[in-house]
């Protein structure tokens, strides 16, 4: 395996998450989750080339964007469970009361 | 590698009391708060003047990098950190009364509000990219919460939902590109990977300009210029309008010396790269903001899209990508947060208990319900629309002045134009609040240290715009 082909897999994985969220209309929980998937994507370039240019730098960044996503999933969750208890609904399509 | 120093902890003095005070706060606010409901807003104040001093202190220190390269301390970062800071006092004062009137927890309120300018301190003082991203999250995260903080609104959890996804997915972006630059510099401190790109030459640095769009992709959905711009409208009329007052002002700021951290510190050589990118961004943001916000019933809303507008206004600066420019820029976003400031703090007082200021119907004769408060209004839609004698006034000159300089006549040209249609839209609501009749003509009174917050941020506009040379001196000694 060569980091080239490491990028790819990182790449693709941000391009599925990116599609989720732009193309998604169904749930907010989908939408957190494709959130997580680009973290781990993001996860995926920091390790490879930490590896292959032997520095660690990278690998203590990765130790640091998992913690920051632990937090802002909880976060996300929480903002899920208010709007919920506000809307019964968690559709995509449903939050649409502010525009214009 | 190097070996191990230990740090200069003296350096992030105003840091450290910042978040030794906010566990103060939590313990203060957890066993008083019912008692004594003054006690967290009191101790937030304190703690906003004291780190104030501290920092203010910090200007005898020069330049000084420490905790192994992560942190700095520089003009731009002392400048940057005291205007946060004293905007977030005048923040703080003006919610006082709105967060219990409007069933908000007092004691959360501040807290993530400290918690966030944290945030803001630690990204404005940053020197690499993983301090960058920490301070950034700190700074967004207790936002996103904030916004929700009125639980039983179901707009402000849209709000609060929109602004989350939006945010995390410029996270995500931003480091999707700290990522590419890491590769391609092998380090994620600032100076470094400036003097990889220099040594860079131009065919080999594919992988430089993937990461910086993506890194200003990220940093631009922060600040909200188009097309960037989707969540702002939405979050600032969602949010109760004491948050969207705290989201307008000192997290701009912040936004903007992070702007400069990557541009500038980090990625000079990509000038070539990044000039033309910022002009469609600017070009786009003054456009689209000026000609939607006409069209704007909601005041919040119509706010918003001023406030997209004026990030195009101030990208103006940094496209001229000179030293002048970069001072320019951030007079202008000086301006631009005090302005806000009184605005949306001017909306806060006249939101009073029940009764919330969401139209600019609402607004209608003001003058005769209280016309020293309809007075600060008018300087401050005076400014905004940047006519002379006001601070924004000078802000706009800066910036063109700066694009002129360096041969972008078109370009200031056009965004003159555009300042013109903006002025349409603020003046409509001077005309409402003058010259119509009101619906319920019972006067509104205020509380004294309101007031005088109020009058200081109003006349500061008017003073600073007839005297200008000393703030912009202090912007120009940053670069």
């Amino acid at each position: 395996m060569t980091l080239f082909d490491y990028l790819i897999v990182g790449a693709v994985l941000f391009g599925l998450s990116l599609a989720g969220i732009l193309i998604n209309r169904k749930n907010v929980i989908t939408l957190l989750m494709c959130l997580e998937l680009m973290l781990l994507a993001v996860n995926m370039n920091f390790i490879a080339f930490s590896h292959f240019l032997g520095d660690l730098t990278g690998q203590v960044f990765v130790f640091f964007i998992l913690t920051v996503a632990a937090a802002e999933s909880a976060i996300g969750l929480a903002i899920l469970v208010v709007l919920f208890r506000n809307r019964n609904t968690i559709n995509v399509d449903d939050l649409n009361e502010l525009k214009g | 590698m190097t070996h191990f120093m230990p740090p200069q902890f003296t350096a992030a003095l105003p840091e450290i009391f910042v978040l030794l005070m906010i566990v103060v706060i939590m313990m203060a606010d957890l066993f008083f708060g019912e008692k004594r409901r003054l006690i967290a807003y009191g101790l937030t104040q304190l703690t906003l003047v004291v780190a104030f001093a501290l920092t203010f202190q910090q200007l005898s220190l020069g330049t000084l990098t420490t905790f192994n390269g992560l942190y700095i301390v520089d003009p731009l970062a002392i400048i940057g950190k005291l205007f946060i800071l004293a905007l977030s006092v005048f923040v703080f004062v003006y919610s006082r009364d709105y967060i219990p009137t409007h069933h908000m927890p007092r004691g959360e309120f501040h807290l993530l509000g400290l918690f966030s300018i944290l945030g803001m301190m630690v990204l404005v003082s940053s020197a690499s990219f993983l301090s960058l991203y920490l301070g950034l999250e700190l700074l967004s995260l207790p936002l996103y919460a904030m916004v929700a903080l009125k639980r039983d609104a179901a707009i402000s959890s849209e709000a609060a939902m929109k602004y989350f996804v939006m945010g995390a997915l410029a996270s995500g972006m931003l480091l999707y590109g700290i990522s590419m630059l890491y590769g391609a510099a092998d380090s994620l401190s600032f100076v470094t990977v400036a003097q990889v790109i220099h040594q860079t030459s131009d065919a080999h640095r594919l992988i430089l300009i993937f990461g910086l769009i993506f890194v200003i992709a990220g940093t631009l959905f922060k600040l909200g210029a188009a097309p960037f711009h989707m969540w702002v409208p939405d979050v600032y009329e969602g949010a109760p309008t004491a948050i969207t007052l705290f989201i307008t002002t000192a997290p701009k700021i912040a936004g903007l010396i992070m702007l400069l951290r990557l541009l500038v510190d980090a990625m000079p050589g990509l000038v070539l790269q990044w000039q033309p990118i910022l002009i469609a961004i600017a070009v786009l943001s003054i456009t689209l903001g000026n000609f939607i916000a006409i069209t704007q019933s909601n005041i919040k809303r119509m706010f918003a899209y001023s406030s997209i507008a004026h990030m195009g206004y101030l990208l103006l600066g940094v496209i001229a990508a000179t030293p002048l420019g970069y001072s320019a820029s951030l007079f202008y976003i000086f301006s631009y947060a005090i302005m806000a400031a009184g605005a949306f703090g001017l909306l806060t007082l006249l939101s009073h208990a029940g009764c919330e200021v969401e139209n600019i119907s609402d607004l209608q004769g003001l003058n005769t319900r209280n016309p020293w408060l309809a007075l600060m209004m008018l300087i401050i839609l005076f400014s905004m629309a940047g006519i002379p004698p006001t601070l924004g006034f000078f802000a706009k000159l800066g910036v063109l002045e700066a694009l002129v300089k360096v041969h972008f006549v078109a370009l200031a040209v056009y965004a003159i134009v555009l300042a013109l249609v903006g002025a349409y839209y603020y003046l409509r609501v001077v005309k409402v609040m003058y010259f119509d009749e009101p619906h319920d003509a019972t006067p509104i009174a205020s509380t004294m240290d309101r007031n005088v917050a109020i009058s200081i941020n109003g006349l500061a506009i008017v003073a600073l715009g007839i005297f200008p040379n000393a703030l912009i001196m202090l912007c120009r000694s940053v670069f």
